[in-house]
């Protein structure tokens, strides 16, 4: 009986639209979205950084999220194929849909890498649009986020003022800070790395790091421990400096590959909430200070 | 960046040694001097950004945006296949089953192969159908138009479709964790209901999961329904527990009317009588689902429980085709009189997933043929059974991607009186082109 009125109770009230609500279905684009909008936003992550954002389940509280969502953002260039259709399609929220104002891809914004030269689920999983983890390159936050001021505004015209002024103060400070950071990272450039999964171009186009290999055999595609060994091999020569996964990643991969070739493994954030990266200057402050600890 | 032609520079010089020229005109040249060097200054910082620019950028563009897929609509092919060893036909006694069922060809097989195509329409609309292929027929599982641009939570669903009662109704047999379908499914709604009509559902704006949903239409998969006079009412709540549990949990009602609805009776010597049925049968399916993985990262290791309990009720007529001269249980003349029955099911199944590459698991079926009441006409013809069916399941499947999926299965099938059946089955199921994500 009582939950019978809390649910009326909910259902009379409905969405309340102080702020406006944003689902992002990664940290990243929840973060800068709340560094833009400030309290006219109310941001919502559907996934962790612990979680792998390839891989995750159409959960009927995703789904609940979407369905009061006034603007989804989502990092596009396939990333979230595997879940978000579903959750777009049973959220009953026709302003979410793509191409409506209301859905927003931050690859639409951003240079993209790795674009593959051909098509084939042969070679894993692959992203016909290039590497979607662009969140690794802080310089990526600027021209997302100018555009999503932009959206922000044409959803909500009567902040627009707001919405520019919140990304030109994001920005001022962000640009100092990249350029600290690339002071810091100066002894970086070129540095050989392997890395578990694929999902560091954008890093290491920015600090000039030099991928030598991948742990993954293919995109996605877990690695056995004599394919490890094979890399191992191979790579050996290039003399790289540290094996570097994401914090979602299984340990095992990059630890045999350290343990084994003497060489640290390096767990990075990849995004907001992460080890030691609570909001988005700290994601790339550790990012930095880790790497910097690995060659040292 | 002082690079000023020296021919500009001698100019200059020669110039400014003329006393002669006056003042004005000097001025004047020096300051046409001044514009070119800046002109030139510009020029050179222009070329040398555009050539740095040119260093930096690869010639790539941003992305589009992404659908599904890079081609419109969406095509993808399941392949299926198995080997399948076992004593039985398959029969589960005391139940009239209710529409068709997926093969279950002892020995190799490709079980059937599935054909989906899907996609927007318009910005309206989005489209989705699914052909089950097989050696000499194509059979329309499902074709339906759906809303996308109603909004406020509400969707709106037309054409042939896999009814949204229970949990696993909606999931196609490339989708079961299991190689076959439970128990209850198989022997009261004839491993899933579809039908041929009209779906609305409303998400409600709470900020958890509910979410009601209607149907009404006429029983696709059971060919022998004339009217659209079926009705369903579906009721699902869900959400999470930290990050690491979520769950959803569902009561529906499905109320169909039958006429002519074939089915096979063994009767106790073991002959069957073919049957058809009129009549009304009135379901309720309680369904409940709850998944665990660490920390919601679902990709190395996590559980998934699922359990779901059928209620069927029937009334109406039942006549009896088979006359015993043809070897069936009914004597010649044909018999019908009125049948009523009140039957329940259930199910529970665990599948946990080990490794990236590895699931296993475990299912429990039973079934309470219950209360039947045949009419006087079949007093020694037709008689309640005195059993349980149950069965007990164990798979294990091998994953070497999100598309392909080898499994093994062997289960202790007590579905059929008398009978204990160690069923084999070999699987694989391969997915090609787009594939549609899942439902929780």
């Amino acid at each position: 009986m009582r939950f019978l009125f809390v649910l009326l109770a909910s259902l009379c009230v409905g969405p309340v639209h102080a702020a406006l609500n944003i689902f992002s279905t990664v940290p990243e684009w929840a973060a800068l979205a709340q560094e833009i909008g400030g309290e006219r936003v109310k941001t919502f992550a559907a996934t962790t950084a612990l979680q792998d954002p390839h891989h995750i389940d159409a959960r009927p509280s995703l789904i609940a999220r979407a369905r009061n969502a006034d603007l989804l953002l989502a990092t596009g260039a396939e990333l979230e194929v595997g879940w978000l259709p579903v959750i777009l399609r049973e959220s009953g929220n026709a302003r979410i849909q793509p191409g409506q104002p209301g859905y927003f891809e931050a690859t639409a914004f951003v240079r993209m890498l790795e674009i593959p030269g051909r098509l084939d689920r042969a070679d894993g999983d692959v992203h016909a649009q290039g590497n979607p983890h662009i969140q690794t390159d802080p310089r990526n936050y600027l021209a997302v986020g100018e555009a999503l001021a932009a959206r922000l505004a044409q959803i909500d015209p009567g902040n627009a003022a707001a919405y520019r002024a919140g990304y030109e103060r994001f920005a001022g400070a962000w640009r100092e800070r990249i350029k600290q950071w690339e002071l810091q990272t100066a002894s970086l450039k070129g540095v050989p790395v392997v890395s578990q999964h694929k999902g560091w171009a954008y890093l290491y186009d920015w600090l000039g790091l030099r991928e030598v290999a991948t742990l993954e055999p293919k995109p996605g595609i877990e690695p056995s421990v004599a394919h490890l060994a094979r890399v191992r091999e191979q790579t050996m020569a290039s003399k790289p400096r540290m094996v570097i996964r994401a914090a979602y990643n299984s340990a095992r991969p990059a630890e045999w590959f350290a343990q084994t070739s003497g060489i640290p493994a390096v767990v990075l954030p990849f995004t907001v909430g992460g080890p030691a990266a609570e909001n988005l200057t700290a994601l790339f402050d550790t990012t930095v200070q880790r790497l910097l600890k690995a060659t040292q | 960046m002082n690079r000023i032609p020296l021919w500009m520079l001698a100019a200059a010089g020669v110039l400014s040694s003329f006393p002669a020229l006056a003042d004005t005109d000097l001025q004047a040249l020096r300051a046409e001097i001044a514009q070119i060097k800046q002109s030139y200054e510009q020029r050179i910082a222009a070329l040398e950004s555009r050539l740095k620019n040119a260093e930096t950028a690869a010639p790539q563009a941003p992305a589009r945006e992404s659908s599904k897929s890079t081609f419109n609509p969406e095509i993808g092919l399941t392949l299926q296949g198995r080997y399948y060893r076992a004593d039985g036909d398959g029969h589960i006694t005391g139940f009239l089953p209710a529409g068709h069922a997926h093969g279950s060809e002892r020995g190799l097989s490709v079980d059937h192969s599935e054909l989906t195509i899907g996609g927007s329409i318009d910005p309206y609309f989005r489209a989705q159908a699914n052909f089950a292929v097989k050696d000499d027929e194509i059979e329309t599982e499902e074709a339906w138009v759906q809303t996308s641009a109603i909004g406020h939570g509400f969707t709106v669903k037309g054409g042939r479709f896999l009814s949204g009662i229970g949990y696993v109704n909606e999931q196609h047999p490339h989708a079961w964790d299991f190689a076959d379908q439970n128990l209850a499914y198989r022997a009261m709604l004839g491993e899933h209901y579809g039908h041929d009509g009209l779906q609305l559902k409303w998400l409600a704006p709470t900020p958890f999961f509910l979410e009601f949903g209607m149907e009404m239409g006429q029983g696709a998969n059971w060919k022998d329904r004339k009217d659209p006079r079926s009705r369903a009412f579906t009721a699902k709540v869900g959400g999470d527990f930290g990050t690491s549990h979520a769950w959803r949990a569902g009561l529906s009602w499905l109320n169909v009317r039958a006429s002519g609805r074939e089915g096979h009776w063994d009767d106790a010597n073991d002959v069957e009588a073919e049957t058809l049925f009129s009549g009304r049968s009135r379901y309720t399916i309680a369904d409940f689902v709850w998944k665990w993985a660490p920390e919601g990262n679902a990709k190395y290791r996590n559980f998934k429980f699922q359990a779901e309990y059928i209620k069927r009720n029937e009334k109406g007529s039942l006549e009896c085709e088979d006359n015993s001269a043809d070897g069936g249980a009914c004597p010649a003349g044909n018999i019908t009189d009125t049948y009523r029955a009140r039957q329940s099911g259930w199910y529970a199944q665990g599948v946990y997933q080990f490794h990236p590459n590895w699931r296993v698991g475990y299912r429990y079926d039973r079934l309470s043929p219950g209360q039947i009441d045949f009419g006087a006409g079949f007093n020694g013809v037709l008689a309640q059974p005195r059993f349980t069916p149950k069965r007990n399941t164990l798979m294990v499947d091998y994953n070497p991607s999100e598309f392909s999926r080898l499994r093994l299965q062997f289960a202790r099938d007590k579905a059929e009186q008398g009978k204990t059946d160690n069923q084999v089955t070999l699987q694989y199921i391969h997915t090609l082109g787009a594939h549609g994500a899942h439902k929780f």
